[in-house]
């Protein structure tokens, strides 16, 4: 709600000349609003499919607030609890924020690089699609398809990633179970 | 959704939220939209502000019944009962609308004479063949196509009193839903049905529209296509599709459910609902495969330039008319591979390997321990996601599980992008693409999906480089181009840190599409389509999904960031949604046929005579220059065998379907089948229980209850509340939402409470055929116990919100719902089933422990660049 921020430092401001002849103490007429100076990004809710607006603050490369954006002519600057929660969605002690590992029949994870895990994904693909891929059933029907590995999710990613996905898997690997959260 | 398509063209809701605020009347049905959408909820609410009779029919007493007028309790799993007492209602009192009607749907079109519905047949139709191995309709032999004369063209009875015109066929066939027989199943009285039908009439019609409203609560049947039939049958009598205030509004559960059916992360769909080619002849070429798929009228004779412009998209200058683009590539379909049954395959251990994009089988699939077992049969499992979610940890925190030594999935975790860390389209539930904006870069060392997704396709091809093997050749021509141009900027103007991200809005110009004759001189690169009227079927233009092409026509207009306010009811301005940015589908029903708005007040578009064109203020769902007395002649094809009065342009003929000659596994017609598990017999066809052609999935690990027995004998259905989201992932990770809602329960009425002997408050085990779950009970009087045919029927709602990994944890809902398959689009029946509750817990049940943070929250630090009066209240420390 920049634009409403701007306005109350306005009034805060105006308010301020003359607040020799108020009754403020030092630390109410230096009061402001922690969003001022922040940057702001317009988003949309990450929960369900009404498609609220919001608008997300960040000072010093960290997100200091997320709260409606009055402008979305869908929500209107209004948020169900799971929109007001955007902020501690994104900023959460329990969020993963470095890869983890677990090894066949381990007890535990390990701590991997990204770089090393990806190679290693790569490679867990490529040898079970070598494997598992069939050009022709045996009635001699065309397949080119890979039918031992998968992937499920698609609803809660964006469009992007969703069409990059099935170009991918499908497209390039030939994977055929391709799905989504649409059929829960 | 196949219900919606089948019914009108198109898999999606017919409006947008904001529309509900012109409605007359709303009926909420199979959604409990004011704590499921609360936000969205607000546009009826501004309805019911204006005047409008809001109405709700549902299992459950909640906050939306609180909110409307009229409240009906039924029991679950009997809404297609209860919308065929509406039809019924609708036909018998002659309150349909009978200009519309005729028109605009095919309630004139003759059906072959062979066909037989389930009047003749005992609750099944025409064409049903059973053997050993399979069940299913065979459509052709059962006759549900439409007469044609010799020359090909389907025939017609204005009259609407050939018995078998569709009119008379639909009479015929809702014959039996009267009011008191529906009000019997459904355990309501027929005054109230009638109560709700009268609503719908009255406020239906030239000055009046009435919407319907629906989520999960239907979809999740195993009916749930049918279901959504039904009501697609309801507003085309009403005639309340394609005007403002009307409609049917589906209600989705996912930021981009409709975005990622769309571009279709789906087992049998590729990029706008083009169907995924099959392992049969008649898919074996592409000219086969358009021959097939392709009508020869209507807007999918275009069909060809859609599949020729994603496959250029895909594989680029190695795609040619000569390898037929590159078809042969596309992997062919020999089963299905839907979610259920591709986790009943991994449960017996047929999976090698898998991803998890943002989903969490193992506590939001039906039958969690079936799909537990398959992550514990996987070779490899690779899960990207925030949180170390159920389907993460299945091998160490599962209470009911074996040991992790005995568990060999190997597990990666990818850390992802939280929403705001990350730029991309999320699609609503009203078709409306809006983009969102990176605030931040992602934290530590996770990256967003489409990173993992660009790096993997970028690993793999560098694998396979040189390969000559023709089963590498689609990834290795596969076009996979998406660096920056110029280094990505964060919103405070500094550059982002992350390397390799690709731009995702060069992602959303291919999906946009481009001609590839056409250089922008702009760019220097081929120019941005403008919408799919440009596509072309002969390999010029490249297009990854047709029905998303105008959301980027031109350099740095991506019109799903546009932001405009205009303060009008469309808002065409703000977003873009497909197709074409068409607000309100088939909005050429918002004018009568002579092209001239049904009434002042509820006129959305109409012909401009003047101008010869379609005017207004929504975008016009039809061809803009059109006339409304344009009538095809016979032997067109394409659009223009499309008449200027028939506004389904998707459809072949043009119309709304009443009945649907093609398109359904199950029938042409909606029927009342029992759920597969119900504790009462079907008072309709008393020969025909369920569903016949119900996909299952027999085994150990997934017993049915599936005929009616003392040992199951309430009703169960599961539902959502405000403060969680599907299983928990993005909501049991979070003490806010925890502190508002920090338990599991079941709820249940007062009669069966005492029945039992539970206190409310206190432990209560309930027991389906699956699987036991241990939860507080939660006695209310928002479900109240149901007589049905003369005997009580109790029911239960489950909270679907829990598992065993979070800050919060308790059973899962999903240890007693099961795996069983809607015909058309495989999806599960957690809506209803049967169970059996009694009180009190088990000591040796064994319960889930929360998850612990490694950080305190929240944090003592300070906001950044921000002086000490100005930081957040609370973060004061005492006397300072």
């Amino acid at each position: 709600m920049y634009r409403d921020s701007e306005s109350l430092a306005m009034f805060r401001r105006t308010n301020r000349s003359d607040s020799s002849r108020q009754p403020y103490s030092p630390q109410t007429a230096t009061k402001y609003s922690r969003l001022r100076g922040a940057a702001v990004s317009e988003t949309i809710c990450p929960y369900c499919a009404v498609g609220c607006g919001q608008l997300v603050y960040t000072k010093a490369g960290q997100i200091i607030d997320i709260e409606g954006d009055p402008d979305n002519p869908i929500s209107e600057g209004t948020l169900c609890p799971k929109g007001a929660n955007a902020f501690q969605l994104a900023v959460n002690p329990h969020r993963v924020t470095h890869v983890l590992y677990r090894a066949p029949y381990s007890d535990r994870w390990e701590q991997k690089t990204m770089d090393w895990a990806i190679k290693q994904i790569a490679l867990r693909v490529k040898t079970s699609r070598d494997k598992d891929f069939t050009a022709c059933d045996q009635t001699g029907r065309r397949l080119n398809s890979v039918r031992r590995v998968g992937s499920l999710g698609g609803a809660t990613i964006d469009n992007e990633e969703n069409y990059l996905l099935k170009k991918l898997f499908t497209g390039g690997l030939g994977i055929v179970g391709i799905e989504n959260q649409a059929r829960i | 959704m196949p219900g919606l398509g089948t019914s009108f063209g198109r898999g999606a809701a017919t409006t947008y939220q904001q529309d509900l605020a012109h409605s007359d009347s709303v009926l909420f049905m199979g959604s409990n939209m004011a704590e499921a959408h609360p936000v969205g909820f607000r546009w009826p609410m501004k309805a019911k502000e204006n005047g409008a009779t809001l109405m709700h029919v549902d299992p459950r007493y909640t906050r939306t019944s609180a909110l409307c007028d009229v409240f009906v309790d039924i029991r679950a799993g009997t809404d297609i009962a209860f919308l065929g007492g509406l039809i019924n209602y609708v036909i018998e009192s002659e309150q349909w609308f009978k200009e519309y009607v005729l028109n605009y749907t095919n309630a004139s079109s003759m059906i072959d004479e062979r066909f037989q519905g389930t009047e003749d047949l005992d609750g099944l139709f025409s064409g049903f063949q059973s053997d050993e191995t399979s069940r299913g309709y065979d459509a052709k032999k059962g006759g549900w196509h439409y007469s044609r004369s010799d020359d090909g063209e389907p025939l017609r009875d204005p009259t609407l009193e050939h018995p078998n015109c569709v009119f008379q066929i639909l009479k015929r066939h809702f014959a039996r839903y009267t009011p008191e027989m529906a009000a019997e199943i459904c355990g309501c009285t027929p005054e109230q049905l009638i109560r709700v039908a009268e609503t719908l009439c009255r406020n239906s019609g030239r000055e009046r529209t009435s919407a319907i409203v629906y989520a999960l609560g239907w979809t999740q049947h195993s009916t749930g296509v049918q279901l959504i039939r039904a009501a697609g049958i309801l507003q085309l009598l009403l005639g309340n599709i394609g005007r403002p205030g009307g409609g049917i509004m589906a209600m989705r559960g996912h930021s981009t459910i409709q975005g990622s059916t769309d571009l279709a992360t789906l087992y049998d769909l590729l990029p706008g609902y083009l169907p995924q080619p099959i392992a049969e002849s008649h898919h074996e070429t592409l000219d086969a495969y358009v021959d097939s798929a392709a009508q020869s009228t209507g807007y999918w004779s275009n069909f060809r330039k859609f599949i020729v412009s994603l496959l250029k998209a895909w594989y680029g200058d190695a795609a040619t008319p000569e390898n037929d683009y590159g078809f042969s590539w596309l992997p062919r379909l020999d089963a299905n591979y839907s979610q259920l049954a591709s986790f009943d395959r991994m449960s017996r251990g047929e999976l090698e390997g898998y991803f998890l994009f943002g989903q969490n089988p193992a506590g939001g699939g039906p039958n969690a321990m079936l799909h537990q077992e398959g992550l514990r049969n996987l070779d490899w499992l690779v899960v990207l996601d925030w949180f170390e979610t159920e389907s993460s940890v299945f091998w160490k925190d599962d209470p009911q599980g074996p040991p992790a030594e005995d568990i060999k999935t190997e597990v990666f975790f990818i850390p992802v992008a939280a929403a705001p860390e990350k730029e991309g389209s999320l699609t609503n539930t009203q078709r409306l693409i809006q983009w969102h904006d990176k605030a931040r870069d992602p934290a530590g060392e996770s990256r967003s999906d489409a990173w993992f997704i660009y790096e993997l396709g970028k690993q793999l091809k560098r694998l396979y480089a040189g390969s000559t093997d023709p089963k590498d050749q689609p990834l290795l021509n596969l076009t996979w181009e998406y660096d920056f141009r110029q280094p990505p900027r964060l919103p405070d103007g500094s550059l982002s840190q992350i390397d390799g991200e690709p731009d995702l809005e060069r992602v959303l110009q291919e999906i946009n599409g481009r001609s590839l004759t056409e250089i922008d001189p702009q760019t220097g690169e081929p120019r941005l389509l403008a919408g799919f009227s440009e596509l072309k079927d002969d390999g010029s233009s490249a297009c990854g999904c047709w029905i998303y092409s105008g959301v980027f026509p031109s350099p740095g207009r991506n019109r799903s960031r546009e932001r405009l306010r205009k303060h009008d009811s469309v808002e065409s301005s703000w977003g873009f949604a497909w197709p074409a940015n068409r607000r309100v589908l088939y909005n050429r029903a918002s004018a009568d046929p002579a092209g001239k708005p049904w009434s002042e007040r509820k006129k959305l578009i109409w012909w401009d005579e003047a101008t010869q064109k379609w005017v207004g203020k929504d975008v016009p769902d039809f061809e803009i220059d059109k006339s409304p007395d344009y009538r095809p002649p016979n032997g067109s094809t394409g659009m223009a065998a499309i008449g200027g009065h028939n506004p389904f342009i998707m459809k072949s003929d043009g119309l709304g379907w009443l009945f649907a000659p093609t398109g359904l596994k199950d029938g042409p017609l909606p029927v009342h089948y029992e759920p597969i598990e119900a504790p009462v017999e079907n008072l309709l066809y008393p020969d025909q229980r369920s569903s016949p052609v119900v996909e299952m999935f027999p085994g150990p690990l997934n017993p049915l209850a599936s005929s009616p027995t003392d040992e199951y004998p309430i009703v169960a259905t599961t539902f959502r509340l405000t403060e969680h989201f599907l299983s928990g992932p993005m909501s049991r990770f979070n003490s806010w939402l925890n502190e508002l809602q920090p338990e599991m329960f079941v709820e249940l009425s007062h009669e069966l409470a005492a029945e039992k002997g539970i206190d409310p408050g206190s432990w209560l085990t309930v027991q389906s055929a699956r699987g036991r779950i241990q939860a507080r009970a939660m006695v209310t009087r928002r479900l109240r116990p149901l007589t049905i045919n003369g005997r009580v029927v109790h029911q239960i709602g489950i909270p679907f919100h829990w598992a065993f990994a979070g800050e919060t944890v308790g059973d899962t809902a999903n240890q007693l719902t099961s795996l069983l398959g809607e015909p058309n689009i495989s999806i599960h029946e957690s809506k209803a089933f049967t169970c059996q509750v009694r009180a009190g817990r088990s000591e040796q049940h064994r319960s889930p422990n929360p998850t612990k943070s490694i950080a305190s929250w929240p944090t003592e630090e300070p906001v950044p660049d921000t002086p000490p009066h100005a930081q957040p209240e609370g973060k004061f420390k005492r006397g300072q």
